[in-house]
């Protein structure tokens, strides 16, 4: 879900989820966000989503909205835009995870300082932990189904593991092991050492990471295993 | 100066993470002196990356060259905590020059961690919120502790470490490379244990990570250690990646005392 997140003097202030049509920003407690500031109008601007898109309409405010310092009456939301009513900035931040570069300007509320009168820098920081990281929510899905891993070849055969943890290794340390890694986009597999490679589905592995599918056949060390996913 | 390279395995990686377009940190790690240096720069445009880069380029190849070629009796290791803190004071220097005279780096500046390794023991340096961490045994620690206001709370019992996870200002650090005409390092030397593996860190991993977490990627990745610095870079940024994260692990397969460096030499001569 989209969210803008709200910061005065480069502080945040707090995050507002896009999670209806219309959000609505003024200084009149009627509005969704409400900013009791003089500086911002009773009904100042506000935000429709309409699916994946947002768009930003300035309501006629006395003082106006600027986005990434220009003003604006109406404006398609990119990730990364910075909106500026009075003092106070909202980031506009898209679904998903943002693209590679982004806007310089969006930088300004995520800046630090270190301590110490009369210098103060700019420094590419982490704000503070939000309760819905854009990340988690693929976790969050992926949660709801467990994947797991049934010995199908030698004494173990039958055997069956379910992957709770990020990381789970398989095989025999010293001679081969291979590692499973739990992502938010899936479950992966990995060499870890031996001379020998982990076979998946009769193919060797490279050395790159392989996502695994539902009922991917592994070898390790002389021993076959299915990965496959449960549905709880 | 003995070759570490047979002692020590070193692994590293970096990353802009998801969100950033550039990345700011500056690291370099050489196993044949026994010698990792992490950075991580701050300042407009691309003025932390000139810090971080001038101090670890600085650092690295200056004590690379004092420790290649002094062939005299070990350093001690108070010799080796002045050697760290004057190369840390030289990139101060370097770093503060450059932006005085630069109006487009004026401000810039850089945290800095630094170790090395010498005669069965490891001497830390660290500037700022760059941190060193430990895996020993089943047991994971911060060597380093930061110079930054959380920290300086946490210490002071004004909030408890669980507080400090969700607090704001996390990025505020007391001390940084290159913002003063001069800066102290904090060094310390700590006894080292074959097996061990040292992580030194950008801030970018334990915000984005649990310590249990790269503790649990350092424990059962110990075998393949690009495989372990890949890992934990790509935990931060399956969690959100909101910064640059870099890391260096260092694993010591055995011991190092310099008093069999010494030895072997006679014994060598005396054939």
């Amino acid at each position: 879900m989209a969210k803008l997140i709200m910061s005065l003097d480069g502080s945040i202030i707090r995050e507002i989820p896009l999670d209806k049509e219309r959000v609505t920003i003024g200084r009149k407690p009627t509005n969704d966000v409400q900013i009791e500031n003089l500086a911002v109008s009773g009904e100042h601007a506000r935000v429709v989503t309409i699916l994946n898109d947002s768009f930003l309409e300035d309501l006629g405010s006395t003082n106006g909205t600027l986005v990434n310092g220009a003003p604006v009456k109406k404006h398609i939301l990119q990730s990364n835009d910075l909106i500026e009513i009075g003092k106070y900035k909202l980031k506009f931040i898209a679904e998903g995870p943002a693209p590679q570069a982004a806007a310089p300007a969006a930088e300004d509320m995520e800046k630090t300082m270190v301590l110490r009168p009369g210098a103060s820098m700019a420094r590419p920081a982490i704000p503070p932990a939000a309760p819905a990281a854009p990340a988690a929510q693929p976790a969050a899905a992926a949660a709801q189904t467990v994947a797991a891993i049934q010995v199908i070849s030698g004494p173990g055969a039958g055997k069956e593991l379910e992957i709770t943890k990020n990381l789970t290794t398989l095989g025999k340390p010293g001679v081969q092991v291979a590692v499973i890694t739990k992502r938010p986009q899936g479950y992966f597999i990995a060499h870890v050492e031996g001379a020998k490679f982990p076979i998946v589905n009769g193919a060797t592995l490279e050395a790159q990471a392989r996502q695994l599918n539902d009922h991917d056949v592994i070898e390790i060390a002389g021993v076959k295993m299915e990965f496959f996913y449960k549905t709880r | 100066m003995p070759d570490l390279s047979s002692i020590l395995e070193i692994a590293s990686a970096t990353h802009p993470g998801m969100v950033r377009g550039h990345n700011e940190d500056s690291i370099a790690a050489d196993a044949e002196v026994g010698l990792a240096v992490l950075a991580d720069g701050m300042g407009g445009y691309n003025a932390g990356e000139v810090a971080s880069g001038i101090a670890v380029a600085l650092i690295s190849s200056e004590i690379r060259k004092m420790l290649a070629n002094h062939d005299a009796a070990p350093f001690t290791a108070s010799e080796i905590e002045r050697i760290i803190a004057e190369h840390a004071g030289k990139a101060n220097a370097a770093i503060y020059h450059a932006a005085q005279g630069n109006p487009q780096y004026s401000g810039m500046g850089t945290t800095l961690v630094m170790a090395c390794w010498h005669d069965n023991q490891v001497a830390v340096g660290h500037i700022g919120d760059s941190r060193l961490y430990r895996l020993r045994g089943g047991t994971f620690e911060q060597v380093t502790r930061d110079h930054s206001v959380l920290q300086e709370q946490i210490d002071s019992g004004m909030i408890t470490r669980e507080q400090a996870r969700h607090a704001q200002h996390k990025n505020l650090v007391t001390r940084a490379v290159g913002i003063d005409p001069q800066v102290e390092t904090e060094v310390r030397t700590y006894p080292v244990q074959a097996d061990d593996i040292y992580l030194l860190c950008s801030d970018g991993l334990p915000d984005m990570v649990a310590d249990e977490d790269i503790q649990l990627t350092l424990a059962t990745l110990k075998a393949n250690l690009p495989l372990a610095a890949e890992q934990l870079v790509q935990q931060a940024n399956d969690n959100g990646g909101r910064d640059n994260v870099s890391v260096i692990l260092v694993r010591v397969l055995k011991a190092f005392p310099a008093r069999a460096g010494v030895l072997q030499k006679l014994k060598s001569w005396l054939k």
